[in-house]
């Protein structure tokens, strides 16, 4: 961009600047603060800047508020601060190994983001996933979305006060992470889910393990009923703060947890399902009261109904392949355990060298270049913990994506934050925040 | 970009005949840019050792496609049509394509356009769930803004497109008809430099606010640093050489 | 510490250097500077099932002038770091750094314009730990070697020592080692050698 764009836009905030030897130096003041705070003329009104680091702020969110006393009058969210650039790194990678990107966007549900993308992907493809894989990819998605409640449970309970919530709810986490970590290895960012199906099957053992855990987690989130929903305080702090009603809702674009606590039962899964969820019995939960309570009311309703879910899931599992059964797309190396790690099975190794041709030209074509998609763009969203994840790919019919945007729930819905937050407390606003469940990865990409 | 010559996929199944409902001149392919669909290969720098270094890429850009769309997407097509009676000026193509419905609008009147869609009780597309830019450096009109409609009512989605040039990058805003287009709008201002008509404070969101350029651009370098492992240096991503 | 520099060196400094170290690594305190990733798992390392409290580490400062650790946990961008530097200037001495992870160590797999290349390019590291992200047991093992450096560390007047030619450190060996029968054995005899 030439200096021609400062015709386009002044810029009252752009830093001054001056050249070097070294190039241009910019004189960043944080000028723009000076102006902000004269601005709130009233002598009662302050200016707060809750910075990037902050304890309650989930993650790196800057919040600037006005305030009046401990009214906010103004609330202002400064994003950015984790802007990774991951859309153009996928520009520069073959489209599998998007998926190692695409996971770590919104890191707290990782395997949603990989099947957005993989979901993306295949509809670009025109394929077909094999039954199995889209039935692990169901498993894998709602053990992420109970662990990513539970995150929120934690980080919501520590900002207003209830730190028992945080220890709880990250003991019934591990175990949830140890079961992801038995099925892909890793206990987050896990890409496992790959375009054609899943990286490797369930190892032995692990259909055993979710069920154990089928058996733990009801006790476990009645406990935190127990703990919480009854709690004068826990209801004093909830009940009627930040509320946002339903036109306010659809305005601003808010999905997921936040317009369901607004009365509207709009759940992907049931809309417009993907993965073959209208195969599965499970309700949507939908609260009246738009404020916090209802938003913590419809997650703690939505951890039960993803146990649910994977019952209906484990019994749905068949025996059959994981990955598609076409040599030109699906990912070729069959992964074993080996005295080094995991890695490829010295079976397959021994064909691809030893017998077949064709098998070695496939794995080094796929593993070094990636198969080719066909050019198009699709948008395909699915629901993810905190509302509408939606992945639009671009391609140009080459081994990369062309381009790729990833519409992330709490990027948008972090533009209710000033609705929510203007005329409450400044801890009503914390409150709100943590009801909005970002996850600043998400956010800034 | 296809290769024409090699006989890859020919990827856009939809072809313009004579028989499109749209007329006049607003039905055109997008121009392409002096100079698109060379060096395919990275092959500008580091000595092109695959030979296909003089390959000329085509690149295939969608026309509208034939009438009928199939499914629901003539019943909007044409409930757009009586609800907009700007329709024929502003709608440039309609693209149908792997069971996606794009309408392709010219960048002055997409808010009307929105306007339009969200209100009319056939089309009732209440969600703007995303606005996006692409880069085309093979196109005049190389920055397209892209916007995607749900329809809750319905239970449909739909996808607007428009396209602008880099020396007039104005798009009209759509903040007054989906004011949740507020931050996806400075994302795209942001990362692609489309100036947002309208928007009530277009202001750089992901980057620091004195950044010059805009990031997702394509002729802007991904701006990776060498790495070094293990005796040998590693050029990043986007000056390495490659085949594909 | 003002009264650091004025302890004559000798045997009381040495005694007095074992107890300061001791005291500073037994109750170390970060700051919370969790940005990605990798502070989820750092949260979850404070969590119940990896302790941090048995280090004396569960108490995560939110204002860096109490705190003594920060432990950089995630990828830094562009915007962020001068918000990294900033916070490391209001801690207050001593303070050490541990870089958590491949992206606060070396900017990991976005070698991009976004993201800073490494957090040592803004402030001094003590400890890398890579990993993307690293398992809480690494957090650990990474803490417990910078318990072992700080453990380590000559005071005031000893300080001289690091810079007489032919000073290398030892290398690190976990607390939860060093300090085992055999863990002292090795140290007493490498240091006899």
């Amino acid at each position: 961009m030439t200096a021609g764009d400062t015709e386009l836009l002044t810029d009252p905030y752009a830093a001054g600047s001056r050249e070097t030897t070294e190039g241009t130096v910019y004189t960043v003041t944080g000028g723009d603060w000076d102006s902000i705070a004269d601005a709130a003329s009233d002598d009662q009104r302050m200016v707060v800047n809750m910075g990037p680091q902050h304890p309650s702020t989930h993650g790196v969110l800057r919040l600037v508020l006005e305030l009046e006393g401990e009214t906010i009058t103004t609330a202002r969210t400064v994003i950015g601060y984790l802007h990774t650039g991951i859309e153009k790194n996928l520009e520069y990678r073959t489209w599998t190994q998007g998926v190692t990107f695409v996971t770590r966007m919104d890191y707290l549900s990782p395997i949603f983001n990989e099947t957005a993308y993989c979901l993306a992907v295949e509809k670009l493809l025109g394929i077909e996933v094999p039954e199995r894989a889209t039935v692990i990819r169901v498993l894998c998605m709602e053990l992420n979305r109970i662990s990513s409640h539970l995150v929120w449970l934690a980080t919501g309970g520590l900002e207003l006060g209830a730190l028992t919530a945080m220890t709880a709810s990250f003991r019934e986490r591990e175990t949830v992470l140890d079961v992801l970590e038995t099925i892909t290895g890793l206990r987050m960012n896990h890409a496992f889910v790959r375009p054609g199906g899943v990286a490797q099957d369930l190892p032995p053992g692990a259909v055993e393990k979710i069920r154990e855990l089928l058996q733990v987690l009801p006790a476990a989130f009645d406990s935190y009923d127990a703990l919480l929903t009854g709690n004068p305080i826990w209801q004093k702090r909830t009940q009627d703060v930040s509320y946002l009603d339903l036109q306010g809702c659809i305005a601003l674009g808010i999905t997921g947890p936040v317009l369901r606590s607004a009365g509207l039962a709009w759940d992907l899964r049931k809309t417009e399902p993907y993965c073959g969820y209208e195969t599965y019995d499970f309700d949507v939960p939908v609260q009246q009261s738009c404020d916090v309570w209802g938003r913590y009311l419809v997650r703690m309703q939505e951890l039960r109904e993803s146990l649910k879910i994977i019952e209906q899931a484990l019994d749905k599992l068949q025996p059959g392949p994981v990955m598609i059964q076409d040599k030109k797309i699906g990912w070729p190396a069959q992964l074993a355990l080996g005295s080094d790690g995991l890695g490829n099975s010295l079976d397959h190794v021994r064909k691809i060298m030893g017998t077949s041709m064709e098998a070695l030209i496939h794995h080094f074509k796929l593993v070094t270049e990636g198969f080719r998609v066909p050019a198009g763009q699709v948008y395909v969203p699915i629901e993810s913990p905190r509302g509408e994840l939606g992945v639009h790919a671009v391609s140009d019919g080459g081994t990369r994506p062309y381009r790729v945007h990833v519409r992330d729930p709490s990027f948008t819905n972090l533009q209710a934050t000033a609705a929510m937050c203007e005329g409450a407390l400044l801890s009503d606003a914390i409150a709100a925040v943590a009801s909005i469940d970002p996850v600043m990865g998400g956010v800034d990409r | 970009m296809s290769l024409t010559p090699a006989g890859e996929h020919d990827p856009t199944g939809s072809v313009s005949t004579g028989g499109t409902h749209l007329t006049g001149s607003s039905v055109t392919a997008p121009e392409v840019a002096k100079g698109a669909g060379r060096d395919m290969f990275g092959a500008a720098f580091g000595g092109d050792t695959s030979g296909y270094g003089g390959l000329v890429a085509r690149p295939v850009a969608p026309v509208s496609s034939p009438r009928p769309y199939g499914g629901w997407f003539d019943e909007v097509v044409d409930a757009l049509e009586e609800a907009y009676p700007g329709f024929a000026g502003a709608v440039q193509r309609v693209v149908v394509d792997r069971g996606e419905l794009t309408i392709h609008v010219a960048p002055a009147k997409v808010d009307e356009v929105c306007r339009a869609l969200r209100d009319d009780p056939n089309l009732r597309f209440e969600l703007c769930s995303s606005v996006s830019g692409v880069d085309y450096p093979a196109q005049v009109e190389r920055l397209h803004a892209v916007y995607h409609l749900t329809s809750m009512t319905y239970r449909r989605r739909i996808r607007l497109e428009t396209a602008v040039t880099v020396e007039d990058p104005h798009v009209a805003s759509v903040t007054a008809t989906y004011p949740t287009a507020d931050f996806h709008e400075r994302e795209a201002w942001d990362m692609f430099g489309i100036v947002f008509d309208g928007h009530p404070a277009l202001t750089r969101i992901l980057m620091p606010d004195d950044w010059q350029g805009h990031p997702q651009r394509k002729d802007y370098p991904l701006g990776g640093i060498p790495v070094e492992y293990k005796g040998a240096t590693i050029p990043p991503p986007d000056e390495r050489r490659s085949y594909a | 510490m003002g009264l650091e520099e004025k302890l004559p060196s000798g045997v009381l400094l040495t005694s007095v250097e074992k107890v300061v170290n001791w005291s500073r690594k037994s109750s170390l305190w970060p700051a919370t500077f969790g940005l990605a990733c990798c502070a989820i798992e750092m949260m979850s390392t404070g969590a119940g099932r990896y302790d941090l409290a048995r280090f004396g580490m569960e108490v995560f400062r939110a204002s860096p002038r109490q705190a003594d650790l920060m432990i950089v946990a995630g990828r830094v961008s562009q915007k962020m770091a001068p918000v990294v530097r900033q916070i490391y200037d209001q801690m207050p001495e001593p303070k050490w750094v541990i870089a958590m992870g491949v992206c606060a160590s070396s900017g990991g797999m976005f070698n991009n314009y976004a993201i800073v290349q490494g957090v040592d390019h803004i402030i001094p590291v003590d400890i890398y730990l890579p990993g993307c992200p690293p398992r809480p047991e690494m957090l650990l093992d990474a803490i417990l070697k910078l318990h072992d450096k700080i453990m380590e560390e000559p005071l005031g007047a000893n300080a001289k020592r690091r810079l007489e030619p032919g000073y290398a450190p030892r290398p690190l060996v976990a607390s939860s080692i060093r300090y085992t029968k055999e863990g002292k054995k090795a140290a007493r005899a490498g240091s006899e050698a």
